[in-house]
């Protein structure tokens, strides 16, 4: 088995006319591995993404994904990659079953369909016509055709957008059995609970540049992570600290043991990432896109918001919980 | 090339399916010719529209099925695969297809042959009306069958590419039906689908000369009119070499349109 990456992206730029959509993003994506790409909309992520499967043309730098040039991917290429857009709206005159079918002859080595109907949940529907079916179910049929060819490469763009949580939930289940499988997956979405769920690495795009990448639990760095403490005393207080339980400790020699309104707020993803993509564009340095500790600290306030958890997200990762 | 040609005959099945399950184009490509016979065929029921070498008057049914059949070429070829591709083109079927390792010769294949077998079960059901309801004699001799054989496969082919080539077109697949329709309808009305190619104006007769669909009704009339009806055609005569000329010249035209413009997703849009 090769280690070369499966994705490998070196400063790639794209721009149309004088509005430059990216500029100058650079990562790999290793075999088996699943990365998340944030950021906000119009940020550069579709565009990315829609480079590396092929749809767009890159304007300079280098894009290799399975060893092939993209923009050059014949059609042994793309029976190896997996592609859920992130928009279709097919007219669909076909029912799920037929669409699966003829799907999974277009690839050499296809998954059962039986298996993947299954797996998306869509037993009760596969002889619905897919006109009839709603947009989460539609949404299920887009993610069934992205992995029915068996595909060394995934490529998810905002796969869950419009699920209900029952949904995301099952989805996640079927993206990590893939992940077992050994499929290697490129993820872009909103939802910052979901790339904590799925990802192993993520990577931040802002305006177009990568202001961050790295694990997902180390996205920010340690600073980004610091706890806020927040307490009353003459109003609110907060102060960020490594050393809450110092913290505490003198507030309660000052207030006593039990400290007004007292909170221990760990940052969550969805902190950590609001305080990247709020900074000014200015303030990144260009040559360095990783390491940006002067940009990490967010707004006031932001720590509040606590996760994005839908409120039925199990609270797995230890990076995502708050300590309230 | 063997899978290319599996998944392009896989892919007709496919098309067909879709074709039929589409009220909307079953109506206004499949069905509509046969509504048009039937309004014409009842509205002029008591109409003489000429005699034959016998004398015997020719009926509306009778006057009216070649261009009823011209109509449907162009219909199941023209109309059809322009709204159908641009409407894949703009709700993501093209995009998804353009990202499989789908051969673009297996979709054009799917494609093509869906115009072939609904056209031809459209020609059939539009013989089977005019000569089962409406009583329409039919042509016996076998040469007349091998012409209309050859004039609707023709038709029918380039038709489809210059349906292709159209495809291009309309900006979005809501707007597809808006910009085709009234192309075809014109055609329709100047190339003597609807009204007696001959009473048209001489300026309008020229115009649509240039148009294949001129010389598909006027292939089609060769087959179904009696001898000596020729004699109301320009020149008269049925010219059927200009017929084939014609629309070859279309299919050549048609094919080089659709290569430049075919794209799987509008890139960099």
């Amino acid at each position: 088995m090769t280690t070369d990456p499966i994705v490998s992206v070196r400063d790639l730029r794209k721009s149309y006319g004088s509005f430059t959509a990216l500029d100058g993003v650079s990562f790999d994506i290793e075999r088996g591995e699943t990365f998340a790409l944030l950021g906000p909309n119009g940020a550069g992520k579709s565009t990315t993404i829609e480079i590396l499967e092929g749809y767009r043309d890159r304007s300079s730098g280098e894009a290799l994904v399975l060893g092939t040039d993209p923009s050059r991917g014949g059609l042994a290429w793309k029976a190896r990659l997996g592609i859920v857009l992130q928009s279709s709206g097919e007219s669909g005159a076909i029912t799920v079953r037929e669409q699966l079918t003829h799907f999974a002859g277009l690839y050499p080595n296809p998954r059962s369909v039986d298996e993947i109907i299954a797996a998306v949940g869509l037993e009760a529907k596969q002889k619905t016509l897919i006109r009839s079916l709603s947009g989460g179910q539609k949404r299920r049929v887009d993610v069934a055709l992205g992995v029915i060819g068996r595909p060394e490469l995934l490529f998810l763009d905002e796969p869950t957008t419009g699920f209900d949580p029952e949904a995301r939930h099952q989805f996640w289940d079927l993206i990590r059995s893939l992940k077992a499988d050994g499929t290697t997956i490129l993820l872009t979405t909103h939802y910052l609970d979901e790339a904590a769920q799925l990802g192993d690495r993520a990577g931040v795009i802002a305006s177009g540049r990568l202001i961050d990448i790295g694990a997902i639990n180390e996205i920010g760095g340690a600073e980004a992570r610091t706890p806020i403490v927040r307490w009353f005393e003459n109003g609110p207080r907060e102060e960020r600290t490594t050393t809450p339980g110092a913290l505490i400790a003198a507030l309660q020699v000052r207030l006593g043991v039990e400290v007004p309104g007292l909170e221990i707020i760990r940052p969550s993803l969805e902190d950590v990432y609001l305080g990247l993509v709020s900074t000014p564009l200015e303030a990144v340095p260009e040559a360095v896109p990783e390491a940006v500790p002067e940009a990490l600290e967010g707004p006031e306030g932001r720590a509040s918001r606590a996760s994005a958890n839908d409120g039925s997200a199990n609270g797995a990762s230890a990076n995502e919980g708050a300590a309230r | 090339m063997t899978t290319t040609l599996v998944l392009g005959t896989r892919r007709i099945g496919y098309e067909v399916r879709q074709y039929f399950r589409q009220g909307d184009t079953v109506f206004f490509t499949f069905l509509f010719p046969l509504v048009m016979l039937t309004i014409f065929a009842t509205a002029f029921s008591e109409t003489s529209f000429g005699q034959d070498a016998d004398g015997n008057d020719v009926s509306a049914a009778e006057f009216y099925l070649p261009a009823m059949l011209a109509a449907g070429v162009l219909l199941s070829g023209l109309q059809n695969m322009a709204v159908d591709i641009a409407v894949e083109k703009s709700d993501g079927t093209l995009k998804r297809l353009g990202g499989s390792p789908l051969p673009v010769f297996s979709y054009f294949m799917g494609k093509i042959g869906q115009v072939l077998v609904t056209g031809i079960l459209q020609a059939a059901a539009i013989l089977l009306l005019a000569g089962v309801v409406f009583q329409a004699a039919l042509p016996t001799e076998p040469e007349r069958w091998l012409t209309f054989a050859w004039v609707f496969v023709l038709g029918v082919v380039t038709s489809a590419i210059l349906g292709i080539a159209l495809s291009a077109i309309p900006r979005s697949g809501k707007s597809a039906t808006a910009v085709i329709i009234p192309i075809t309808l014109v055609l329709q009305f100047i190339s003597g689908v609807y009204l007696s190619f001959t009473q048209l104006p001489e300026w309008l007769q020229n115009i649509a000369s240039v148009f294949p669909l001129k010389w598909m009704a006027q292939g089609m009339r060769s087959v179904f009119l009696p001898d000596g009806f020729e004699v109301l055609e320009r020149g008269e005569t049925w010219d059927l070499p200009g017929v084939a000329l014609f629309t070859a010249l279309w299919l050549v035209v048609g094919l080089v349109a659709a290569r430049l413009s075919f794209r799987w997703i509008r890139k960099d849009s």
